[in-house]
């Protein structure tokens, strides 16, 4: 590299480190995401309130709801009145109700349909749909056990066995952390690089660089090398933060998962130093930065949600967020291996968007004032 | 005194709607997060492709297979025929899981012994998978009550409550009103006070007889306003454009909402008044906005979080009025079961434009 | 050095430059500069001048017309021209987050200067600039002038050949002035470098080899100081009066047609007639003596003579503060300001009397603005009194603040508001009502000539309306104090002296006044001033006991004369 570039590259890590909102964007930030995702939010219905009454505890009724408080996934309220439990549902203070009729030893024992309500909380349907599924479970083990104890016929004649592939523990931390690595690289690849490069413009000093003999190659190359290198640097953190603070796997290798991040780092920059060129004022800069590029590596690059099930004019539209191809490339990089055929594609559409945009910047940064 | 704030509101609502910039972070980012959102962000799962590995091919499996075909959720991707083939179309993301059934499925059945069918599941989202299982044990439990007429001692019934078919989007996009009013009032609050200062024109308010609260007042109708009539709007959208039902109360929604906005505006308010420049004010609304996000049970329930977590998002003001909008859209609750998410926005309001006023005059250079 | 030279270093010709919709910055303008010496670029705001060192500096296009510098043509090579090119743009571009050291190592890659030849170039720079004791301070904690200074060192370390100064020394006290002069005319003495620089000041642009004046994107003329004073020759006068009378007198004359300019200068007036014939005064005392033109003069004479009519804001004051006795309105006793563990201000004290011009003078970073801050409650003193009206602002009820005016050292009303609604904003905020808010609007529009831009947004006016449309806000509510704070910095000597007329006017009504400034030539006008240095008082009183005390013919000499005697 020549001596300019490093001089630019020096001057622009200097500022890094001495200008807090640059540090807050490029280390503190993705640490407060990375612990946030790691141990604060998930996805997995863990120790869910839920009610239980048995408007006549005969030992039936005990069997059954024995099951609730061996599961995991809850954490039992013994009600004795269905009016009470359901005054407990409207507060929030449970998610679901397991309401066992008076009758339903008697029916139970006399062989017939013994009805079991479960009543869940549907505000929030996913929760409401996986406490079904943990209910469904809970009541297949006890009829297996029942039918086991007693030698009676199969109560349940298809059984289903599951193996979940890549994330055995069913762990939401295991798909989101990767998928954050995205995220995070989002900020300061595209976030950051948008914002120092308007400031440079904001403060003049892009005036008095330009009238040296400095090129603007050299100045974008100057830009490209230390975001790239800061970029980097999140990577490496979220990546030893991802397997050694959350035991996350890593499957495939990690001179692979250098190459994709590399080449989004890439597309990201490109997006940032074509926002900064264009706007040329941080305000505008980063509020266009925030909208097309943080948000959709949040909410459309399938970090939290399936793209799969967006509808499909969304789903065309995903396909312009970089962040999509990353976060697939990441998920399967991490939690299945090195699989050629998911990875090959996804790095060839990162490459394709770091040219572009790089190749848009190049193009629209002229030496100019105007 | 209500003189000088009057004169102080119109300059607001003018350097507001007069400057192009701020115009558009009021009007455009809402709208296309709005849209994006409503749509994107869904929990739901819909058409997911599986591959077909039976080794049985018998009357039962068949059986099976044709109901869970008859399922709109499942979608029919692939054919297997030995188990090598079985790892290329997971690891692909080809199909989200295979359904396989042995070759003696059939045969033991018809013998009356039980005869597993076995899943295997691309666990890389781990949501979808517990999800799918969850709709295949239904598919399976429907099916042995249908077609093998064998009813299990004590069954389930399930009924949710609020929100009847399990729709996410009927959680999502009530979030969105609390999620939306929050980013505008925080864009345009955090930006006022620190625009004020790094234009020298806040030293020009200083030196007017113009008090504190005076100010305080000023600043905070012009983002409560625009709140509100965002907020309506997202409402609105909400209702008819994606068809949630809104079974509550309007005056308790519109409490809320005015303590939230309260509440997010004094947030707003400290941020900018400790700002120096307009950059730092953004850049603190945004470092204060993804974390209240991320932890306000948006999209993740609180619940799920550990302990010490959960005590942190005590702080949150977006935690109290998600609670709030969705349990007016959906249920249509008394007052009293909505008073422990009101107070304690009004505490966290109160705190924040207490320091906000102070700082105004306090922190000077 | 090629050879042959070439008779002119920068050659321009036929040059036009229009922003789209509808400005056109530069209108068929043609000049040469010349190689090996400094040429002065003046011209009032908005002449053009910036635009111009733009297209030399090869970061704009022109439309038509061509520059050629040392004979290569910009358009064709601009990198050529920057590889041998200094450019200082008004605002210089330093990385206020690197230090001293830090921005001119950068500097210093960027234009290739190899490693081994540094320590012999920084040396000299640093020296003369003063910065050689703060190489290790990051650029944004320095004072002004030292920011200025530490730019043109950053532009010179790469030994370029053409020099480029966009108002270089715009906000920076005298002594900073100086040192940067010296800088330049020791680079143009050794090295034969070229400098091309643009000034308000004209009494740098005296100092210039030729001058360029420029106005509304045309030249109006190039030569030498020297021949652009010849015109003036019998038309300068000095009127020596008491100190008692001249404001009135100043005023007087400033009414009468037939003369072009009046300003205060030491013991007296000086005065520029339309004619070459001695002014008419009506005081029998008054004599006006010929005297030798300076630039200045040929300056307001040239732009008066373009139609350029000066603005003379007359205020009559509908409730006039008390007169009579003198008694002290501004109270500053022991104050002290400290940031950390640096005292800005260390122990200032100084009494404004009711109905006095009282300037605070002092070098960047002297304490003139910590002090005016705390006077008007806009920081918290850490020790000692300071009252204005008796009251401590910071602390007094509000009512108290609406018996002053302020005015800010940079523009700061709201830009995105019209010229009405800014008025309209600050009369309701000073708590005026019904009429009497009408009125005094009405009053502000016509008084400050600002009827004709009142649906103009405030951020698109020119710097002089700007500053009109400033004090036209501090003054609506009529208050019996007003605080300047640099009301001058950065405009151009006709828009200077519709200000201090304006001032005046006020003052002889009774308004007390307090105002800071850089301008020496300004501090004349003051009853009395205090100097500051690091935080202290270095000499109170009136202009003339100042000069007296030094011996210095003028105020800036007192005033470097006093410095350097501290240093």
């Amino acid at each position: 590299m020549n001596r300019r570039i490093t001089a630019l590259v020096r001057k622009e890590f200097i500022q890094v480190i001495r200008d807090p909102s640059s540090i807050a964007i490029a280390f503190v930030l993705p640490v407060i995401l990375l612990l946030l995702f790691g141990y604060g939010v998930s996805l997995d219905a863990k120790r869910v309130p839920l009610a239980l009454v048995a408007e006549r505890p005969d030992p039936a009724a005990q069997s059954f709801l024995s099951g609730f408080y061996r599961s995991p996934y809850f954490v039992p309220v013994p009600v004795e009145r269905m009016a009470d439990a359901e005054r407990l549902l409207e507060a929030g203070a449970v998610k679901g109700i397991v309401h066992l009729r008076a009758d339903f030893g008697r029916r139970l024992l006399g062989g017939g349909e013994a009805p079991i309500q479960l009543i869940v909380d549907g505000i929030d349907a996913n929760t409401a749909r996986l406490v079904q599924g943990y209910v469904t479970d809970v009541w297949l083990t006890w009829l297996q056990r029942r039918a086991d104890a007693e030698r009676l016929p199969a109560a349940i004649p298809i059984p289903l066995e599951s193996r979940i592939w890549y994330n055995a523990e069913v762990e939401s931390r295991n798909f989101l952390v990767p998928g954050l690595i995205a995220v995070i690289m989002t900020l300061i690849g595209a976030l950051l690089t948008a914002l120092v490069i308007a400031r440079e413009w904001e403060r003049g000093t892009m005036e008095a660089l330009m009238s040296t003999p400095v090129t603007m190659g050299e100045i974008l190359l100057g830009k490209i090398v230390t975001y790239f290198l800061l970029g980097t640097g999140g990577l490496l953190l979220s990546v030893a933060m991802a397997l050694w603070l959350f035991d996350v796997p890593l499957r495939g290798s990690f001179w692979l998962l250098w190459l994709g991040a590399s080449l989004f780092l890439l597309t990201a920059l490109g997006m940032g130093l074509l926002i900064s060129t264009v706007t040329r004022n941080q305000f505008v800069a980063g509020q266009i930065a925030i909208i097309v590029t943080f948000l959709p590596a949040f909410i459309l690059s399938g970090f939290i949600f399936e793209i799969r099930s967006m509808p499909t004019a969304i789903q065309w539209l995903t396909h312009l967020v970089p962040a999509r191809y990353f976060v697939a490339f990441l998920q399967t990089v991490f939690l299945a291996g090195d699989i050629g055929a998911v990875i090959w594609p996804n790095l060839a559409a990162l490459a394709v968007m770091a040219a572009l945009f790089l190749g848009r910047t190049w193009q629209i940064s002229r030496k100019r004032l105007e | 005194m209500w003189h000088r704030i009057w004169h102080l509101l119109v300059k607001e609502f003018l350097t507001l709607f007069k400057d192009k910039r701020s115009r558009f972070v009021v009007i455009a980012p809402p709208l296309v997060q709005l849209l994006v959102f409503g749509y994107a962000a869904t929990f739901d799962i819909d058409r997911v492709p599986y591959a077909v590995y039976d080794e049985d091919r018998g009357r039962w499996s068949q059986a099976v297979l044709a109901r869970l075909r008859g399922s709109p959720v499942f979608e029919e991707a692939a054919h297997l025929d030995h188990d090598a083939q079985i790892a290329p179309v997971l690891d692909r993301r080809q199909v989200l899981f295979v359904i396989h059934f042995g070759s003696r499925f059939s045969e033991r059945l018809a013998r009356g012994r039980q005869a597993p069918v076995q899943v295997i599941l691309d666990g890389r989202n781990s949501n979808t998978a517990l999800i799918v299982l969850g709709y295949l044990r239904t598919v399976l439990a429907d099916f042995t009550v249908e077609h093998l007429h064998i009813v299990p001692p004590g069954r389930p019934v399930i009924r949710a409550w609020f929100n009847e078919n399990l729709q996410s989007r009927w959680f999502i996009v009530p979030g969105i009103v609390a999620l939306l009013t929050l980013v505008v009032t925080m864009v345009t609050t955090a930006l006022t006070v620190a625009r004020e200062r790094e234009q020298g024109t806040f030293d020009q308010l200083l030196v007017t007889p113009i008090t504190p609260f005076e100010i305080l007042v000023g600043k905070t109708i012009p983002p409560f306003v625009i709140g509100l009539a965002e907020g309506s709007l997202i409402l609105a959208v909400a209702v008819y454009w994606f068809g949630v039902p809104f079974r509550g109360s309007l005056t308790l929604f519109y409490a809320g909402m005015g303590l939230y906005l309260l509440a997010a505006i004094g947030v707003g308010l400290m941020i900018s008044s400790l700002s120096v420049t307009q950059q730092q004010g953004l850049m603190g609304a945004f470092l204060f906005v993804v974390p209240a996000v991320i932890l306000s049970g948006f999209a993740t329930p609180i619940e799920n979080m550990p302990e010490t977590v959960q005590r942190i998002t005590y702080l949150n003001p977006m935690r109290y009025f998600l609670v709030i909008v969705r349990t007016t859209f959906l249920a249509d609750p008394p007052f009293a079961l909505l008073w422990p998410q009101f107070w304690p926005m009004a505490i966290i309001a109160a705190v924040t434009m207490a320091t906000a006023a102070w700082l105004f005059r306090h922190r000077l250079y | 050095m090629p050879s042959p030279r070439p008779e002119a270093a920068v050659r321009i010709e036929a040059l036009t430059k229009t922003f789209p919709p509808a400005v056109t910055a530069l209108d068929d303008f043609a000049a040469a500069v010349r190689p090996g010496a400094i040429t002065g670029l003046i011209g009032p705001d908005g002449a053009g001048k910036t635009t111009l060192m733009r297209l030399i500096a090869g970061l704009l296009t022109p439309d038509r017309g061509r520059i050629t510098v040392f004979g290569t043509e910009v358009a064709e090579d601009p990198a050529w021209i920057q590889a041998r090119l200094g450019y200082m743009p008004q605002r210089f571009g330093l990385y206020e987050d690197l230090t001293v050291q830090e921005n001119l190592d950068l500097y210093a890659d960027l234009q290739g200067l190899a490693p081994q030849q540094r320590a012999e170039r920084y040396a000299p720079l640093l020296a003369m600039s003063g910065l050689a004791p703060f190489t290790g301070r990051l650029a944004g904690r320095l004072s002004g002038g030292m920011k200025q200074k530490l730019g043109l060192a950053c532009v010179l370390v790469g030994q370029p050949r053409l020099l480029l100064l966009d108002e270089p020394t715009v906000g920076v006290d005298p002594l900073s002035r100086r040192d940067l002069w010296r800088i330049l005319d020791d680079q143009v003495r050794k090295h034969g470098l070229t400098v091309l620089m643009a000034t308000a000041y004209l009494d740098e642009a005296e100092r210039c080899r030729e001058v360029i004046l420029i106005h509304r994107g045309r030249r109006l003329g190039q030569t030498s100081p020297s021949r652009f004073l010849e015109p003036m020759r019998g038309r300068v006068y000095y009127i020596r009066t008491p100190p008692a009378v001249r404001r009135r007198l100043l005023r007087e004359l400033l009414r009468d047609p037939d003369i072009l300019d009046a300003v205060v200068q030491s013991d007296g007036v000086r005065v520029v007639t339309r004619h070459p014939r001695p002014p008419s005064v009506t005081d029998p005392g008054a004599l006006p003596e010929a005297v030798e033109p300076r630039l200045e003069d040929a300056f307001v004479a040239r732009l008066r003579a373009e139609a350029e009519t000066l603005s003379m804001p007359e205020v009559r004051l509908s409730r006039r503060p008390r007169s009579g006795e003198r008694e002290p309105v501004i109270v500053v006793r022991g104050l002290k300001r400290r940031f950390g563990d640096f005292y800005a201000v260390k122990g200032v004290s100084f009494t404004v009397r009711r109905g006095e011009v009282f300037g605070l003078l002092g070098a960047n970073g002297a304490g003139k603005t910590t002090t005016f801050r705390m006077l008007c409650g806009l920081l918290p003193v850490t020790e000692g009194e300071a009252t204005v009206a008796g009251a401590d602002l910071r602390r007094a009820p509000a009512e108290a603040r609406a018996r002053l005016g302020y005015m800010a050292q940079k523009f700061s009303l709201y830009g995105h508001l019209s010229v009405q609604e800014n008025l309209t904003c600050f009369a309701g905020l000073y708590g005026l009502r019904g009429e009497r808010k009408r009125t005094r609007v009405a009053w502000a529009l016509q008084t400050f000539e600002l009827a004709p831009f009142r649906r103009q947004r405030a951020l698109d006016l020119p710097l002089g309306h700007k500053q009109r449309l400033a004090m036209a806000c501090a003054l609506l509510h009529e208050p019996p104090i007003l605080f300047l704070d640099e009301p001058t910095s950065g405009v151009d000597p006709l828009a200077r002296r519709e200000f201090w007329y304006l001032i005046n006017g006020l003052a002889e009504q009774g308004v007390t006044v307090l105002v800071t400034t850089h301008f020496m030539e300004e501090a004349e006008y003051c009853d009395r001033l205090v100097i500051l240095q690091a935080g202290e008082v270095l000499v109170e009183g009136s202009p003339e006991e100042i000069r007296r005390r030094t011996g210095a013919p003028s105020l800036e000499q007192a005033f470097i004369h006093l410095l350097e005697s501290q240093r």
